[in-house]
């Protein structure tokens, strides 16, 4: 399958099923556009037709360099994997991430949090004793099979309210490394309200990332994640984030400024370049995830302007791109040469297989997003999973189970997207919630975009250097 | 080439035979896109 498409003054080829991607000038992108269905004297002639001022020599010589293309297996490839050599449902069952609901508990009242405002859906408000995630990092290494590099991501609710559990179950992941043969990789999602030097020190030193909330502008944040008492946030956790950043990036550590972009602020690329302008180098800012009937859920009438904001984020980090001012933006970030193998590509991000949510009372659901619905709920970290039927649904779920992704060009990588979303909107976690799937593709193309420009400017870079 | 600069040449039906091990980080919407192999 072959995708085109044109964006910021570049036509894009992408081969979808090789990975493949190609900049092209004008005729050799109409000739594409044409190669399946016509002969290459038919090309030569329509495409002449069009630009009469280029030579039928030279038409041709685009068509050779399309040819080459095919030739060598990276432009009209097929799908050479589907049927024939993939069976997700034997895949072996190993988990090798966990996601720690440490406190089901929260000091903001955020109105979209999937959390319930951190009550998570009628479950009472609670912190996770130590045993029980001592007993959740057991489980994971027992169920890792051969896997050395294990995840445990302390989430929330918001996790610094139970910061010392925190420390003593990072402290009992070093102690069991070496002896299980393991290598934990901890991480943490806080809204910043509890940051302290204490806090900053530890997680400089444990926390391989943090994903600190911060939604951009000071209007839009504290409109949406306010106090109990509903005063904004906004004023007491900048200058904790800005500070806990600026000594991650010092020290070359990861971490990312989060925010989520609702019906309310439709001009999200406003709320990225706020926080590029105070010095994030690292942001994403993602479409809420919420039900229709809220009045904060994006709408399909908001589709259009969202997608010109992508458009214009994008055009913006090509001009800041080698400046003072670039900047990272999550959704932008793709790997064009390198990137995991096919079967990651495919099976996406293992929710319910590879990936576990805890709950602070030691039941295990799909992910964090399913969290307090039981019909989701697949066992505990002492028991191992008993729902041996909904890990088989889930393990079972890939591109191909999803007939959507059939004819997308982007599935390789979006993996067919987030299934929790699919559930909250179709009722199946193999549905296709419409919305997330045209930002997705449209932020994809976006980001292959961005690289073209990165490779021109570079290319510019080398040329003046000569 | 003249009329084609390729971002990529990268062929993934290749790593159907080299892929698998399950060592590379989990990702959710890193995302699959930009995350790296670890095997």
């Amino acid at each position: 399958m072959v995708h085109q498409y044109r964006q910021n003054g570049y036509n894009i080829v992408m081969d979808v099923d090789s990975g493949s991607v190609h900049v092209v000038d004008d005729i050799t992108y109409d000739i594409i556009s044409l190669y399946s269905d016509h002969t290459r004297s038919e090309i030569a002639e329509i495409v002449k037709e069009k630009y009469s001022s280029v030579s039928k020599d030279e038409i041709l010589e685009a068509y050779s360099e399309v040819q080459a293309l095919v030739d060598d297996g990276t432009l009209f490839t097929h799908d050479v994997v589907k049927d024939s050599i993939i069976d997700f449902s034997k895949r072996p069952n190993v988990v090798k991430a966990l996601c720690l609901n440490i406190a089901h508990d929260c000091n903001l009242r955020c109105k979209y949090c999937f959390a319930d405002e951190g009550a998570y859906h009628g479950q009472k408000r609670m912190l996770m004793p130590f045993e029980v995630g001592k007993q959740a990092l057991d489980f994971l290494v027992a169920s890792s099979g051969s896997r050395v590099n294990l995840e445990v991501d302390f989430f929330g609710g918001e996790p610094l309210m139970n910061w010392d559990v925190v420390k003593r179950l990072v402290e009992y992941g070093r102690s069991i490394e070496k002896e299980k043969n393991k290598k934990f990789r901890f991480t943490l999602t806080t809204n910043g309200v509890l940051l302290n030097d204490e806090i900053m020190d530890f997680c400089n030193r444990e926390m391989k990332n943090v994903v600190l909330s911060i939604d951009g502008r000071k209007e839009v944040h504290d409109m949406m994640r306010p106090f109990p008492n509903g005063s904004g946030s906004y004023d007491t956790i900048i200058p904790k984030i800005r500070e806990f950043a600026r000594r991650r990036e010092e020290l070359g550590l990861e971490y990312y400024v989060r925010g989520t972009y609702t019906h309310h602020n439709t001009d999200f690329s406003k709320d990225v370049l706020s926080l590029a302008d105070m010095g994030f180098h690292e942001i994403s800012v993602e479409p809420v995830v919420a039900p229709p009937e809220m009045d904060y859920a994006i709408t399909e009438d908001d589709v259009p302007k969202l997608l010109s904001e992508y458009d214009a984020l994008a055009a913006e980090m090509v001009k800041r791109y080698k400046t003072d001012r670039e900047f990272n933006f999550f959704h932008f970030m793709i790997d064009l040469t390198g990137g995991p193998c096919v079967y990651k590509r495919l099976s996406g991000c293992g929710s319910g297989t590879e990936y576990l949510a805890v709950t602070p009372d030691g039941d295990l659901y799909p992910c964090h997003q399913f969290v307090g619905n039981k019909d989701f709920l697949m066992g505990n970290v002492w028991d191992g999973i008993k729902n041996t039927e909904l890990r088989d649904t889930f393990k079972s779920c890939n591109v191909y189970s999803k007939p959507a992704c059939d004819d997308c060009f982007a599935r390789y990588y979006c993996s067919g997207g987030c299934q929790a979303n699919a559930y909250n909107f179709t009722g199946s976690v193999n549905g296709q919630y419409e919305i997330g799937c045209i930002l997705q593709r449209k932020r994809i193309e976006s980001a292959i975009m961005i690289k073209a420009a990165e490779a021109d400017i570079d290319g510019e870079e080398d040329q003046e250097g000569k | 080439m003249k009329h084609i600069k390729s971002l990529s040449t990268r062929k993934l039906q290749n790593t159907v035979k080299t892929g698998g091990c399950g060592e590379c980080q989990t990702s959710c919407q890193c995302t699959v896109g930009n995350q790296s192999c670890e095997h």
